[in-house]
């Protein structure tokens, strides 16, 4: 078993994985790295299962030391990491020699990085997961959705390969301006034609009131024209219209059921990009068929599956 | 029963059973809910079921949106309602006092009823469960007797105690954990609505019987309860 110390931490540095299934009809949310692209790319680097247990730390403020030489992977935000004071770029897996500091100052690119460990760090499986969700006291290194806190212990079992790095043509591009993709739903012919220009044309801006269950958009105000409706299972990017018309983008660890009317849903890869974007920052949506999000995202899946397996090599602590 | 199936996301679809709440509804919406996991097995990622819709989540490895449609097609093509599948009852025990219930008085107020009668109207009825949701095991319940609706606070309070027992409209839930909440507060159950250790986790599922029972402070205590006051806990 190796060691790493926590020497400074925030409550926005969490223990995910992919999530918490098949528990939503109990009203228990999903949970889950934001950022399930960066994820999935931290745990390829060390050969993982894609869903292994990271460390999601959001903005900085996050410092470990390392009891033992250690091989780990950094993918996602660059968080200004510096190991022993010298910078540390993510889309690759690194050594951290016994001793040494690794410490996230602040966001230069992007809001979220992804720490992983040889087979994932060790935590207690909560409901099937060990996503950390603290509004649900689920998760997490204790199993009761703590964040992670100075002086605790992340541990893992596994072996690393050799030292490798994600291929520039494979990072996402967490400065592209590119629309989000939307899945439109069904209340859609229930705003006014206006609003519906609106969404698909102005430029939306992220406000300050966003966490791990939605982000706040401001623009114009949409305005839906439909019957108020009845609660009703919400999906993962639900793009949700309040009385106020200001868009609500819900993300992993939303309710699971909610009666506000809807425009559509953003595809799971439009999600990981938007989960990399800071108050301020614009977005625009582009309609989707859901046939077209369906083909994106399992040629994307498909993408890992056909990836060399790592093996264990030079890189080996 | 009219059926449609509505796209809400790239691996999710929306199965539409009825347009308005109704206790008849759930014979309909436990059997489709049956015929769905049965259907999909392995494919099914989650099944959120609601008052009058189940949202579908499969696995797009395993399946198209195009499959997954004419899968729930087919599984509810010939449904019929399952009289003899109704939920679990349930009576659960609630100390309603001002002190844990900062609402009782403005509900009796509202209605023109002592709190005795309040409490009587309240603890009468069978309640269905009509869906979980907000928290890990908090469930929708209804319909209460209409001299009790009242709409939400103004303003939710940041803080209700576990086990708070509230009304909102026609509705009744009891609060699983400690949370926000605008429901308006009538008492305080000692039960564990929510617990990981638990066959299920939730003591409420869709389609159960739920009888609130009014029982004195004393049992109340000695079921485990905590009757620290709203106001105290910080």
């Amino acid at each position: 078993m190796s060691r790493l110390i926590i020497e400074a931490s925030t409550p926005l540095c969490l223990l995910q994985d992919a999530g918490r299934f098949g528990m939503r009809h109990l009203g228990v949310t999903q949970g889950g790295a934001l950022d399930w692209v960066s994820m999935r790319w931290a745990n390829w680097l060390l050969g993982n299962a894609v869903d292994a247990p990271v460390v999601e730390i959001t903005l900085g403020g996050f410092s470990l030391i390392a009891e033992q030489d250690a091989c780990l992977a950094l993918a996602g935000a660059d968080l200004d990491a510096r190991l022993d004071g010298q910078p540390l770029t993510p889309w690759r897996s690194f050594m951290m020699r016994k001793g040494q500091r690794l410490r996230f100052n602040q966001p230069l690119s992007g809001a979220r990085a992804y720490l992983a460990a040889p087979a994932g760090f060790v935590a207690p499986l909560v409901l099937g997961s060990c996503a950390c969700v603290v509004r649900e006291g689920l998760g997490g290194l204790d199993g009761f959705g703590t964040p992670l806190v100075e002086g605790e212990y992340l541990t893992y079992t596994g072996v690393a390969p050799g030292l490798r790095e994600v291929s520039v043509q494979q990072r996402p591009d967490l400065r592209s301006n590119a629309p989000l993709d939307m899945v439109l739903g069904a209340q859609i012919g229930s705003f006014s034609g206006q609003s519906l220009f609106d969404a698909f044309n102005a430029a939306w801006v992220l406000d300050r009131r966003a966490d791990r269950m939605g982000i706040r958009l401001l623009g114009p105000a949409l305005q839906y024209q439909g019957e108020p409706m009845i609660s009703e299972g919400i999906p993962l990017g639900a793009v949700q219209v309040p009385p106020d018309g200001q868009p609500i983008v819900l993300l992993n660890d939303r309710q699971t059921i909610g009666g506000y009317p809807r425009l559509g849903a953003l595809t799971p890869l439009a999600l990981a990009r938007l989960a990399q974007c800071v108050p301020g920052n614009v977005v625009t949506f582009r309609p989707v068929l859901q046939v077209q999000a369906y083909e994106q995202q399992v040629a994307f899946l498909r993408q890992f599956e056909s990836m060399p397996v790592a093996r264990c090599g030079a890189g080996q602590p | 029963m009219k059926l449609r199936v509505e796209v809400v996301a790239v691996d999710s679809l929306m199965v539409r059973l009825f347009d308005v709440i109704d206790e008849a509804n759930m014979p309909w919406m436990l059997a489709a809910r049956q015929r769905l996991q049965a259907a999909f097995g392995g494919r099914l990622v989650d099944l959120v079921p609601s008052y009058t819709t189940l949202m579908v989540q499969f696995d797009l490895l395993q399946m198209s949106p195009t499959e997954a449609r004419s899968c729930i097609e087919q599984a509810l093509a010939d449904v019929q309602p399952d009289n003899g599948g109704a939920g679990r009852r349930h009576e659960i025990p609630v100390w309603y006092d001002p002190s844990v219930g900062p609402e009782l008085a403005l509900l009796a107020q509202r209605s023109g009823k002592s709190l005795a009668e309040v409490i009587r109207l309240h603890s009468e009825r069978e309640y269905q469960v009509f869906a979980l949701g907000f928290a890990p095991g908090f469930a929708f319940m209804g319909l209460v007797d209409e001299c009790l609706a009242a709409p939400r606070l103004a303003t939710p309070r940041k803080r209700v105690a576990a086990g708070s027992v509230g009304i909102a409209e026609r509705q009744t839930a009891a609060y699983p954990a400690v949370s926000p909440g605008g429901w308006n507060l009538i008492g305080r159950t000692p039960s564990a609505l929510f617990d990981r250790d638990r066959d299920g986790y939730s003591l409420l599922q869709p389609g159960d019987r739920v009888r609130f029972v009014p029982v004195d402070h004393g049992t109340f205590m000695r079921l485990g309860g905590d009757d620290t006051p709203l106001e105290a806990q910080v």
